[in-house]
C-alpha cells in the first residue's frame, strides 16, 4: 500500500488488521447511551420475568446467612472480633460476596448471551459484561436494605467509617469486572469453560471470609490469603459498617491484586475483542 | 463527487476445522488432544487437527462514491455477508484496509437485540440504542416510527404478543429512520408480506434517491435493486467479479447462476439441474399458473441402483415450501452407465409470487452430490396475493 500516514486523516474511519484502534476509548464514551440502555434492559427484564426476580434477591442472603451463624458461630464456635452480632457480621461479608460472584457470573455469560447483538452490530464490546455488572449492583441495593433491617432488628448503630463504603462497593466492582472480563473472553473461544465457572465461583467461597472473620486466619497465612481480592474487600465493608478492625497492610496487597486483574481483565478482552464475531 | 469508501486489498480468511463436529472449540478437547499429544510420541501426527484456510474474500479493490446507490449481488457464499461484516466493523479484515469518511450504520437484520419481554415502546429506544442513534434522535422520530409501523394501540404491549407482521413492521420502522451517511442494508426486504414489502421498499428509495445517502444494499431480489441502484457489485466466490452499472451487472451474475453443472472430476460423475418452463431452460422468472419441471442430467461411470434424488424449494425466509423426493413417490432411481436424465414435474398454481431458492441432492452408491450448493433463486410472479401459497378458489351463490 502506497497510502501516505497523511493521507488517513481525511477519512474518519480506517479499517485494518490487527490496527490498534485509537478511536476505542472515545467510541466508548459515544456508545455510552447503549451502555445505559442495555443495563436498564437487563434490569428490567430481570424484574419483570419473575416475581420472585426481588425476592430472591433477599431470600438468598437472607438463608445462606442464618446457616453460616450457626454453622460457624454456634456450631464451630469461630471468634466474632468486633462487637456486632455474629449474624450482622456474616451479613456484611455475605453482600460484597453476593455481589461479586453474581456479577461474576453474570458478567462471564454475558457475551455468548448476547451473541445476537455481537453478530450483527459493531459497538464496544466491553459494554456488555459492564451492563451486566450493574445489574447485579441492582440486587446488591436490594440486600443492601435487609441489613439495614437487620440493624434496626438488633439496634446496632453504624460506626461512621461507614462513609467509605461506596470505596469498597467500587473496589468489588472492579474486582468482578477484571476478572469477569477475562471469563467472558474465554468462554467465547471455548464454550464448554462455563460449566466450570460455577466451580470457580463455589470455590471461591470456601477461601472467601463470608462466614466467619479473616482474623481466624494464622498470622502465618495472613498475606497468602490476602492474594484473595475479595478478603480486603469483605474486611473493608465490615470495617465500614461494624467497626470491626482492619488489616491495612493486606488490603492494600487486595487492591493490588484487583488492578493486577483488571488490567489482565481488559488486555485478554481487547485482544480476543476481534475475534468475537467469528467465534461465537 | 468525492469518495466516501475506499477499499483496498480487502482479503478475510477463515479457519475451518474439519475434524471438530461442533462449531466451536471446546476447552476439553484442546486439552484431549495437548494430552494425547504429549502420550503418543509415535503417531502424534495422526492426532493433529485437519485445518484448512478459506478465503471468503480475497485481495477486493473498489471504491464508493458519496450518494451512490450500490447493490451487491452474488450467489450465497460469494462473500456478500463477509464484506457488510467488515464495512460494519463487526469483524475485522486479515488483510488489507478500508477507509470510510462518515457515519456507518448497518442493518444486517430486521429488530437485532429487539426484546420479547419489552413493550413496543421499549423496544424501539432498544432498538434504536443498538443501531446508533441517540435519545434525542429516537425521541424526533418516535412518532414517526409508530406511524410507519402502525402499532399506536399496541405500544405499550410487550413485542412477544405481537404478531409477527408487527413485529416486523416496528423492527423495519426503527432502521428507516436512521440518519447516517452510509448505510449498509442485508436482505431485509425478504421480511413481511408483500404489502408491506413494497411500503419498505419505497422507504429506501426515498432514504437512498430523495435524501442523497450513499446506500450498500445486499438483495437476491433483482427488481428490488433495480429500483434502487444505480450501481451493482457482483460478488463471485469472495472476488468482485463485476462492478458498474445496473443492467449489465445482471447480465454478467445471470451468466454466472445460468450455469448450473456440477462435474466431478475425480469420480468420473457429471450431475445437472435445469428449470423447465414452457420449453424455455431456466428462465429469469415465471409465473405462479406456469407448469414447473425440473430436468436432471446425470453423467454416471458405472451402473447403480437404488438411488436417491431430492429436489427443494425454499423461500427467502429459509423455509422449505416444497421437498420433492423420489422415495416419497416410490419410484426408483436407476442410473446407467452413460447419460441418464429424470424430469420431476409439479402441479402449477403453488407458489406464491415471491423469491424462493432451490437446490437439489443426489445420492449415488455410496457418494453425495449437492447440485448448485450454492442456492440458485428463482423468481416467481404473479398477481400480489398474501398468503405463503398460490391458490385459485371457485365461489358460486349457493
Amino acid at each position: 500500500m502506497k497510502t501516505t500516514k497523511s493521507n488517513n486523516e481525511d477519512w474518519d474511519l480506517v479499517l485494518e488488521s490487527g490496527r490498534a484502534d485509537k478511536h476505542y476509548w472515545k467510541d466508548l464514551w459515544r456508545y455510552r447511551e447503549l451502555f445505559y440502555i442495555l443495563s436498564w434492559r437487563d434490569i428490567k427484564v430481570r424484574y419483570k420475568q419473575t416475581v420472585l426476580g426481588a425476592a430472591w434477591s433477599i431470600i438468598r442472603p437472607l438463608l445462606t446467612t442464618i446457616i453460616f451463624t450457626i454453622v460457624f458461630s454456634k456450631i464451630a464456635k469461630l471468634d466474632n472480633p468486633g462487637n456486632a452480632p455474629y449474624a450482622l457480621m456474616v451479613f456484611a461479608g455475605m453482600l460484597p460476596w453476593q455481589f461479586f460472584s453474581n456479577a461474576l457470573s453474570e458478567s462471564s455469560n454475558s457475551l455468548i448471551g448476547n451473541a445476537n447483538l455481537i453478530t450483527k452490530v459493531y459497538f464496544p464490546r466491553l459494554i456488555i459484561p459492564a451492563s451486566s455488572v450493574i445489574t447485579s449492583l441492582v440486587d446488591f441495593a436490594i440486600s443492601f436494605l435487609i441489613l439495614i433491617v437487620m440493624m434496626f432488628w438488633y439496634h446496632y448503630i453504624p460506626s461512621w467509617h461507614i462513609v467509605f463504603l461506596p470505596v469498597f462497593i467500587i473496589l468489588a466492582f472492579l474486582c468482578a469486572f477484571g476478572v469477569g472480563l477475562y471469563l467472558t473472553a474465554v468462554n467465547v473461544k471455548y464454550r464448554d469453560f462455563r460449566y466450570i465457572i460455577p466451580f470457580i465461583i463455589q470455590f471461591g467461597l470456601y477461601i472467601t471470609p463470608v462466614g466467619f472473620s479473616s482474623s481466624v486466619i494464622g498470622e502465618k497465612w495472613k498475606s497468602l490469603y490476602a492474594l484473595n481480592p475479595m478478603v480486603g474487600i469483605i474486611d473493608g465493608f465490615r470495617w465500614c459498617i461494624l467497626g470491626n478492625p482492619m488489616n491495612w497492610n493486606s488490603f492494600i496487597f487486595s487492591v493490588l491484586v484487583i488492578l493486577v486483574f483488571l488490567i489482565i481483565g481488559v488486555t485478554y478482552f481487547r485482544k480476543m475483542e476481534k475475534s468475537f464475531a467469528d467465534n461465537i | 463527487m468525492s469518495k466516501i469508501i475506499e477499499v483496498r486489498g480487502l482479503s478475510k480468511s477463515y479457519i475451518i476445522n474439519h475434524e471438530g463436529k461442533e462449531s466451536y472449540t471446546a476447552l476439553r478437547d484442546v486439552i484431549a488432544h495437548k494430552t494425547k499429544k504429549i502420550f503418543s510420541f509415535s503417531n502424534w501426527k495422526s492426532t493433529e487437527n485437519t485445518k484448512e484456510e478459506f478465503w471468503a474474500l480475497k485481495d477486493i479493490d473498489f471504491d464508493i462514491e458519496q450518494g451512490d446507490r450500490v447493490g451487491i449481488i452474488g450467489r450465497n457464499g460469494a462473500g456478500k455477508s463477509t464484506l457488510l461484516k467488515i464495512l460494519s466493523r463487526i469483524t475485522e479484515p486479515t488483510k488489507g484496509n478500508i477507509k470510510i469518511k462518515g457515519r456507518v450504520a448497518s442493518l444486517l437484520e430486521v429488530g437485532t437485540g429487539f426484546h420479547p419481554e419489552l413493550s413496543g415502546r421499549e423496544n424501539i429506544f432498544l432498538n434504536g440504542a443498538i443501531l446508533g442513534m441517540s435519545r434525542a434522535e429516537i425521541k424526533t422520530h418516535f412518532d414517526a416510527i409508530v406511524d410507519f409501523a402502525e402499532v399506536e394501540k399496541f405500544l405499550d404491549t410487550p413485542v412477544k404478543r405481537y404478531s409477527s407482521g408487527m413485529y416486523v413492521r416496528l423492527a423495519f420502522a426503527v432502521a428507516a429512520h436512521l440518519e447516517p451517511e452510509i448505510l449498509i442494508v442485508d436482505e431485509v426486504l425478504a421480511v413481511g408480506d408483500a404489502q408491506f414489502q413494497k411500503k419498505c421498499l419505497g422507504k429506501m428509495e426515498d432514504v437512498s434517491k430523495n435524501e442523497g445517502r450513499t446506500v450498500l444494499f445486499v438483495s437476491h431480489n433483482m427488481g428490488a435493486i433495480q429500483r434502487l441502484c444505480n450501481n451493482v457489485i457482483v460478488m463471485n466466490k469472495g472476488v468482485i467479479g463485476f462492478q458498474g452499472e445496473v443492467t449489465s451487472g445482471f447480465n454478467y451474475y445471470d451468466s454466472l447462476i445460468r450455469d448450473h453443472k456440477l462435474t466431478n472430476n475425480s469420480s468420473g460423475f457429471a450431475l445437472k439441474i435445469d428449470l423447465n418452463v414452457k420449453g424455455q431452460l431456466n428462465p429469469k422468472f415465471l409465473h405462479s399458473d406456469d407448469d414447473i419441471e425440473f430436468i436432471i442430467d446425470i453423467e454416471s461411470p458405472n451402473d447403480y441402483t437404488e438411488n436417491f434424488i431430492n429436489v427443494c424449494i425454499d423461500n427467502s425466509v429459509g423455509d422449505r415450501v416444497i421437498h420433492l423426493r423420489n422415495d416419497f413417490e416410490h419410484f426408483p432411481i436407476d442410473i446407467k452407465k452413460g447419460k441418464n436424465q429424470f424430469k420431476i414435474s409439479i402441479a402449477k398454481n403453488l407458489l406464491a409470487p415471491s423469491i424462493y431458492y432451490y437446490w437439489c441432492r443426489v445420492v449415488i452408491g455410496n457418494q453425495q452430490f449437492i447440485i448448485d450448493s450454492d442456492l440458485i433463486s428463482l423468481e416467481v410472479k404473479g398477481e400480489v396475493i398474501s398468503g405463503l401459497i398460490a391458490h385459485k378458489s371457485t365461489w358460486e351463490i349457493a
